[in-house]
This record gives structure tokens, C-alpha cells and sequence, in this order.
């Protein structure tokens, strides 16, 4: 389907695309084994501008538009979900910084982030607070010019990896989520290490750990925003990078359905191309048609971010979550469609499926989606 | 340092097929590309750029659509493009795309360097390079693997041959052909899609160049094809069977009769 994207966006996806093909589709499989961290892929990522995509133009970016970002996430991703990840984590750990930065602190961090130097990373989550972000429990009290942070969070994509942190703790426990404060934490901070490095399903490109604050000391002029407005910093961040989570898993199940089509024309059985026979037909009928829509879904909210509109966090939430639950029935059907050689590990399609899995989950479970969704139902009856 | 590339834009040839009729290159459809020896010769330009300064130019011989190729040069961190163009160059052989070239170079000026790929994908000669040194009679060193060291003045490099390795210098100007082991060439940035996009691409014909009109096109080209053909497939051999002196008997009787004949 045309989207009748501009040249500029043609050339993101073309860029993009060649990237993936190029650089990404080889290392994939030796990523998902090491577990290393891509350094090699995400130094090609950087110079050819594409972290630029999420950081204003006066900051050393491209300017942020977010159609722009899930081009180059769906692209990179269809290659491979989980160095795509490493990149698209950096775009939600910079946002808070993008979107309630001061100038400071803005010129600070944001031209490393935008060429590529540096990767960020978002740190909300805690061992007790997954889905009810609420309950964390990482303090940041307030001594003199300083903050001094404590506390642990976990399952941070990008962890050890990252240079530049988001990180929300509480500033008021008192106040419940009006207690929580957004800050920028440096790696190498004293007081600020990492825990263990998570052993993942899938994505294992990306790294994933946890941030240990022990009376982690950092300057008071590292708070973003004011006390008191983590939570909307981070309702805020996620309104912006879900949509991309949304292309990462477009683009997962659309390099999943690729090598289906791709491995059904090469396949015999019976004496014809497997691609011959109707079942098959059916099913990679289904999955491009459900790939599409998702794609439709994913595009307009993007678009009516860029376009200005504020309330996007419905879209923007059923962007996530249909088109990660579409990434993860396409790739097991595609897994279905190489039959048994698609359960081996000597084929490409089984990772699909292991990726895919996580869209479902992380940046709010498809469960906390569908709350998202049918809160702002009653809300919008109600007006 | 003033350099310039010379390219070709070439039928992507990983995916060609030929029609088993007339033996020709089915060319509809196949994307067209840079040489891939160029991409190297591109990149080489780019990094002698970034280490000594100055510009690269990218030069081209073509029809219009090589603009394209010349774009994506410029997306690789070249500076400007020249096509050069006309139909009056068209059927040019080497020597006569070599003198072409040679023209539309010294109409550019004054350069230090010359990079060329060491040979085209599609004819596969590695004369148009040396041709253009010879040409513009500079010295010019083939098959290099690395450029060690530069001065304004001279040029130390490392060429690779069958049998080793040969360290070279050379004064400057001079031209170089490039093999694929000198660098990996690199992935154009957004912003320089964003600028080659954008790039005037400068196009000269016959009457912008000062050539004898005697030496260009098919006219100037002494080069004469006379026939193109695949080899025909070779069949599968005979086995033969038995204890060895069986065989060597069948052999005796099979080249009398069949290959001495």
C-alpha cells in the first residue's frame, strides 16, 4: 500500500533498509548466540544519521518526527528485533530529555545521543513495580545542590550499555505518583553500577539489566522538568516511543512473513512448491492482510503525533498492542509454515518468534494497553 | 588534495539472466548500480578527503540516467558530480571513453589524484583507468590495496599482485586503480542523501570538451566487436568401468575412434 510518504521518508526507509540488509541480517544470528552488545552495527546506525531522528535539528538531530523513527525501526527490525531494540531503547531514554529538557541540559546530552556517540536508556521499572508503575520504590532526596538516589531497577533495556539514563524515583513518597521526579543519570557516576545482565527468550542483542543507586550523588540541575512530574514525563515518553514499539514489531512480523513467502516458493513437497497449495496461500494471505492493517494503524498514529495532536494515548496504545499481538500470531504462523526445519535453530524463523514475544509485554503489557484504551473510551462518553 | 573519481554505472549483475535464445542480457527490469570496484575508488576518495582535506569529484560517462550513480557518490561524502554526456559518445570502447574522460578532466582543472575502480563489473577490461593516465600522461600505479603515505608532492602505495605485494611511490598527480581489499566502503548518511538529493549535477557534451571529434564515440573507437556468444554447456563426461588395464584399454579404443578420428 502506498502511504504516500515524502521523499525525505522514502530515503529514512530506503537508508534503512539497506542497513538492515546489509549490516543487520548477518550479524543477527551471531548477536542472538553472544549476547553481545552490537557495538559495530550501531556505530553504522549512528553515522548514517538515524539516531538523528528522535533529536531537534538544533541539538545535532534530524528533528524529531516519529513516522520518521518507525520507518527506521520497522525496517531495522525486520532484520532483526534485537539490535532494532538497542536503537529504538535509545529513542525512549532520550525523549524525556527531548520533551522536558532544559536548554542545558538538552545541549549536554543530546548531540552524543543524536550521532550515535552515546546510547540512552528509560529506567522506570522495578522488581515490584512492572505494570503498576506506582509502587516504585528508588527515593531521590534532595541534599543542598544535589540529589543522592536509591533504589533498584530492573529489566532496563540497554543497562551497562547506555551512557545517558532516564531514570524515575520518588521525590515525595508521600505524594503517591505525584511523588515521583525524572532525572539524567551518567554512567560512571559513583554510587550508580549494574546488576546482572538478563539471560532473554529473545532480543538478546539488546542488553538488559539492572541499575543499582546506592547513594548515588548527582547535581540537582540533572532533574528534568520539576519534582513531582515523573509520572507525566513518562506518560508522556511513552505516548511517544509506543508507536515504535508498534514498527518494531511491524517489522518482526513483516521479515517473518518474508522469509515464509520466500521459503513456501523453495519448498517441495508432494511434488509442487508448497506455495501452490491453498492452505498455505490462506495463511500468508491472512497474515499480509493483518500486517497491513497494523501497518495502517501504526502510520496514522504517527502521523497525528507529528501532525501536533496531544491526546494520541488511546492510538497510541492500540498502535502497541495490535501490532505486537499481529508480530506474534505471524510469526508462529510463519514458524509454521517451514514445518519442522522452522523449529531448528539452523533456520532464521524461530528467532522471529522468540522476538516478537516482547512486544507484547514490555512499554506496558498488551493487558495495561487494553486498560489505556477502554479508560479513555469511558472518559471520552463522558465528556 | 583535489581529487577525482571516475565511475560506471553497470547492470546489478548478481541477479542477471540471460535470454537462451539470443544469448543476450535480458535487461529489463535489472536495476542499474556503481561499479562495485567504483564503490571502493569512491570511498578511498572520501577517506584521502577526510585525512588531507580539499574536495572529490566524481566524474562519469554515461547516459543521463547515470545521474543517479553520481547522487549516490555524492551521498557517500563526495562534493560534486560530472556527467558526462552526448550522443555523439555513444559506442565508445575503452580508448575512446579513456580520451572522453581525459577531456572532461582537464576541463575540471587542476587535481592531485585520480581513483578509479580496477575494472568494470560488466566489460571486465581494466583499460579505461590506465587509458585516462596515459591520456593526460600522468604515471599511474594499478591494483592498489592501500595508500600508506601522502605528501602534496608524492603518493607511497601498496599494490597487490598475483604473486605478492609491490610498494610503490609515486609523484603526484598521478592515477590510481583500486581493488576491493583498500577499504569497506560506507553506508551514505541521511544528511548526505539529504545533500546529494539536492546537488547540481554539472552534465557536459561534445562542444563543452575540447576533443578531436575523430577520437570519440563508435567512429574513434578501434576496438570492433565481432560476435558475443555464451560457450555452449559442456556435457557430462563417460564413466568407465573395470579393473585398470580394462580401462586404459576402453581409453586406447575410445580416442581412436572417437577424438584421433
Amino acid at each position: 500500500m502506498d502511504y504516500l510518504f515524502t521523499d525525505e521518508q522514502k530515503m529514512i526507509k530506503e537508508l534503512a533498509h539497506k542497513i538492515a540488509e546489509e549490516k543487520v541480517r548477518p550479524a543477527a544470528a551471531k548477536y542472538d548466540i553472544s549476547e553481545e552488545y552490537p557495538w559495530d552495527v550501531l556505530k553504522v546506525i549512528g553515522e548514517s544519521d538515524l539516531f538523528g531522528l528522535f533529536i531537534p535539528e538544533e541539538y545535532g538531530g534530524m528533528g524529531v518526527n516519529i513516522t520518521n523513527l518507525c520507518l527506521a525501526t520497522e525496517e531495522l527490525s525486520r532484520a532483526c528485533g534485537g539490535i532494532a531494540v538497542c536503537y529504538a531503547a535509545s529513542a525512549l531514554g532520550t525523549f524525556p530529555i527531548v520533551l522536558f529538557g532544559n536548554d542545558e541540559q538538552k545541549k549536554k546530552y543530546l548531540p552524543d545521543l543524536a550521532s550515535g556517540k552515546k546510547v540512552a536508556a528509560f529506567g522506570i521499572t522495578e522488581p515490584e513495580a512492572g505494570s503498576d508503575a506506582s509502587a516504585i520504590k528508588t527515593t531521590a532526596k534532595k541534599e543542598g545542590e544535589h540529589y543522592i538516589l536509591n533504589g533498584l531497577k530492573h529489566f532496563i533495556t540497554n543497562g551497562g550499555d547506555a551512557e545517558t539514563y532516564t531514570v524515575i524515583a520518588m521525590t515525595n513518597k508521600d505524594k503517591g505518583a505525584r511523588g515521583a521526579s525524572a532525572f539524567i543519570v551518567e554512567k560512571g557516576t559513583p554510587g550508580f553500577t549494574f546488576g546482572k545482565k538478563e539471560d532473554k527468550f529473545g532480543i538478546r542483542a539488546s542488553s538488559t539489566r539492572e541499575l543499582i543507586f546506592t547513594d548515588c550523588k548527582i547535581p540537582a540541575k540533572n532533574l528534568l522538568a520539576k519534582e513531582g512530574m515523573g509520572f507525566i514525563v513518562t506518560m508522556r515518553t511513552f505516548d511517544m516511543s509506543r508507536p515504535g514499539v508498534a514498527a518494531q514489531a511491524l517489522g518482526i512480523a513483516q521479515g517473518a512473513l518474508e522469509l515464509a513467502v520466500k521459503y513456501a516458493k523453495e519448498r517441495h513437497q508432494f511434488g509442487k512448491s508448497i506455495s501452490s497449495f491453498q492452505g498455505i496461500q490462506w495463511m500468508l494471505a491472512d497474515m499480509a492482510t493483518e500486517i497491513e492493517a497494523a501497518r495502517a494503524l501504526v502510520y496514522s498514529c504517527a502521523r497525528a503525533i507529528d501532525a501536533g495532536s496531544r491526546d494520541v494515548s488511546k492510538e497510541s496504545a492500540m498502535a502497541k498492542m495490535y501490532a505486537s499481538d499481529v508480530a506474534m500470531k505471524v510469526t508462529v504462523d510463519a514458524l509454521q509454515i517451514f514445518g519442522g526445519y522452522g523449529y531448528m535453530k539452523d533456520y532464521p524463523i524461530e528467532k522471529y518468534v522468540r522476538d516478537a514475544k516482547i512486544t507484547q509485554i514490555y512499554e506496558g503489557t498488551n493487558q495495561i494497553q487494553r486498560n489505556i484504551i477502554g479508560l479513555q473510551l469511558i472518559r471520552e462518553m463522558a465528556k | 588534495m583535489n581529487i577525482i573519481v571516475c565511475i560506471k554505472q553497470v547492470p546489478e549483475t548478481t541477479e542477471v539472466r540471460i535470454n537462451p535464445e539470443t544469448n543476450t542480457l535480458i535487461r529489463e527490469g535489472v536495476k542499474s548500480i556503481i561499479n562495485p570496484f567504483d564503490m571502493y575508488a569512491i570511498e578511498e576518495g572520501v577517506r584521502l578527503k577526510e585525512r588531507f582535506g580539499g574536495k572529490v569529484t566524481i566524474v562519469t560517462m554515461g547516459p543521463p540516467q547515470a545521474d543517479g550513480a553520481l547522487r549516490e557518490a555524492i551521498s557517500m561524502g563526495a562534493d560534486e558530480g560530472v556527467l558526462v554526456c552526448d550522443r555523439a559518445f555513444a559506442g565508445s570502447d575503452t580508448w575512446a571513453t579513456s580520451y572522453t574522460l581525459s577531456g572532461a578532466i582537464k576541463k575540471i582543472g587542476a587535481f592531485d589524484l585520480i581513483i578509479c575502480g580496477k575494472q568494470a563489473s560488466d566489460g571486465d577490461t581494466a583499460q579505461v583507468g590506465p587509458g585516462i593516465s596515459t591520456h593526460l600522461n600522468i604515471p599511474q600505479v594499478t591494483y592498489v590495496k592501500k595508500v600508506e603515505e601522502a605528501t602534496d608532492k608524492s603518493m607511497r602505495v601498496e599494490r597487490m599482485l598475483e604473486e605478492g605485494f609491490e610498494i610503490i611511490e609515486t609523484p603526484l598527480p598521478a592515477l590510481l586503480t583500486v581493488v576491493k581489499e583498500i577499504n569497506e566502503p560506507r553506508i551514505p548518511s541521511l544528511k548526505g542523501m539529504i545533500r546529494a538529493k539536492a546537488a547540481k549535477i554539472i552534465m557536459w557534451g561534445q562542444k563543452d570538451l575540447d576533443l578531436d571529434p575523430q577520437n570519440i564515440g563508435l567512429c574513434g573507437s578501434p576496438t570492433q566487436v565481432v560476435k558475443i556468444f555464451t560457450p555452449p554447456q559442456r556435457v557430462g563426461g563417460q564413466m568407465l568401468k573395470g579393473e585398470v588395464p580394462e580401462i586404459a584399454a576402453q581409453i586406447v579404443e575410445l580416442l581412436r575412434s572417437e577424438v584421433i578420428s
